[in-house]
C-alpha cells in the first residue's frame, strides 16, 4: 500500500446533523475506500494561501469514492466552523487518507463489539455499526452514547433504527433527557458504564471515541471492571 | 555482489545502508497508529495512537502515556516533516 497522498475532493452533499453539527458527503476521486474507524485529514486552503489542517472521522466505510464525514462546531475552531456553517457544495478541499490502522473494526472477528461514545465520538463507532449491519457478520454489537440532549445526538434516527437483534443501543444524557425518560441523567460513572457494556467474562473488543476527559474515565471504568486494557481501544478527540 | 553471511554465528558483515532497505520497509509502511513504541525512559511499550500528544500547526510533541516523558517531536516545515527522537528505545511493527 503506498503512502497516502493528498487528493482533491469536492463537497457533494452538506446536511445539518444537530444545531451545530453537519454531515458532509465529499467526492473524492479515487479515493481507496477505507475501514471501518478510519479517519482521514483536511487540508483548507485560503485565497491568501493560509492553510490549515485537521484530522476526522469517517463515518462511510468500504470501497466507493463518497466518503462522509459529520463534524461538529467545536469553540473557537476554524476549520470546524467552517465546515459546519460555511462550506456548500461544490466547495473544494483537500483530503489524506485513509489513516489510522489502530482504531478499526474487523468484520472478521467474531468477537462482541462493545462500542462507548461521547458526542461526536460517534462518528467511527457510526462507521463500524453500519459495517456490521450491511455485511451481516461480525459478533453481536452494543452501543452506549452519552449526549448533552436528544436533540445533540447525531445520527439519533438512524442509530434507534439499528437498535435491534444483534445491536443493543443505550443512550445515556448528561444534561436533559427526553420526555417520559425513565433513566437517571448525568455523566457516566463506573456503574452506568457496568450496567450497559459486556460483561469482562465475554471478552469483548471494546472502542471509545470522545472528548478526552470522557474517554479516559470510561476507558478506566472498563478496565477497573475486569477488562483487558489491550482490548479497550481508545480515540480521543481532544478537549476536556 | 555482496556476500552472504555466514550464518547466524558468523561473522557481522559491513555493507552500506541500500542493505537494510527490505527490512525497514516493512516498519516504514506500516500505519503509524499500530507502530509500537516502547519508552526508553520507564519501558512501557504500546502502539502509538494510545500516547499522549500535544499538537499545533507546526509540532505534535509525542509522550509516553505511562512516565509523561517526551518520545519524540515530529517539526512541520511546509511540506517537510522533521521527526526528532527523544525517548525511544525502540520502534517495531506490530504484533500478527
Amino acid at each position: 500500500m503506498s503512502a497516502p497522498r493528498w487528493m482533491p475532493a469536492r463537497v457533494a452533499e452538506a446536511v445539518p446533523s444537530t444545531a451545530h453539527a453537519r454531515v458532509l458527503r465529499l467526492a473524492v476521486p479515487g479515493w481507496p475506500g477505507n475501514l471501518p474507524g478510519q479517519h482521514l485529514d483536511v487540508r483548507l486552503t485560503a485565497e491568501d494561501g493560509y492553510q490549515a489542517e485537521r484530522s476526522y472521522s469517517i463515518a462511510s466505510s468500504g470501497p466507493g469514492e463518497l466518503v462522509e464525514l459529520a463534524v461538529d462546531e467545536v469553540v473557537d475552531g476554524e476549520v470546524s466552523h467552517y465546515l459546519v456553517r460555511v462550506v456548500e457544495p461544490g466547495d473544494a478541499m483537500e483530503v489524506k487518507g485513509p489513516l489510522g490502522a489502530y482504531f478499526v473494526w474487523d468484520a472478521g472477528d467474531p468477537s462482541p463489539v462493545q462500542l462507548v461514545a461521547g458526542g461526536s465520538g460517534i462518528v467511527p463507532l457510526l462507521a463500524m455499526l453500519r459495517a456490521r449491519v450491511a455485511g451481516g457478520v461480525g459478533g453481536p454489537f452494543r452501543l452506549l452514547y452519552s449526549v448533552r440532549s436528544a436533540a445533540d445526538a447525531m445520527y439519533r434516527d438512524e442509530i434507534d433504527a439499528l437498535a435491534s437483534g444483534d445491536i443493543e443501543v443505550t443512550w445515556a444524557y448528561t444534561r436533559a433527557a427526553p420526555d417520559g425518560w425513565g433513566g437517571r441523567v448525568g455523566r457516566l460513572g463506573p456503574t452506568e458504564v457496568a450496567a450497559a457494556t459486556w460483561p469482562p467474562d465475554q471478552k469483548p473488543l471494546t472502542y471509545v471515541c470522545g472528548p478526552t476527559g470522557f474517554v479516559e474515565a470510561a476507558a478506566d471504568a472498563l478496565v477497573a471492571a475486569g477488562h483487558d486494557p489491550l482490548r479497550v481501544r481508545t480515540e480521543r478527540f481532544g478537549g476536556r | 555482489m555482496r556476500q552472504h553471511p555466514e550464518g547466524p554465528r558468523g561473522p557481522a558483515e559491513v555493507v552500506d545502508g541500500n542493505a537494510i532497505a527490505g527490512s525497514l520497509r516493512a516498519l516504514l509502511e506500516t500505519d503509524a497508529t499500530v507502530v509500537v513504541v516502547e519508552c526508553a525512559h520507564c519501558g512501557a511499550s504500546a502502539p502509538m495512537a494510545t500516547a499522549v500528544v500535544e499538537v499545533d500547526e507546526r509540532a505534535a510533541i509525542v509522550r509516553c502515556r505511562g512516565c509523561t516523558r517526551t518520545l519524540f517531536t515530529v517539526l512541520r516545515h511546509d511540506e517537510r516533516v522533521e521527526l526528532r527522537i527523544a525517548a525511544v528505545a525502540s520502534l517495531s511493527t506490530p504484533p500478527a
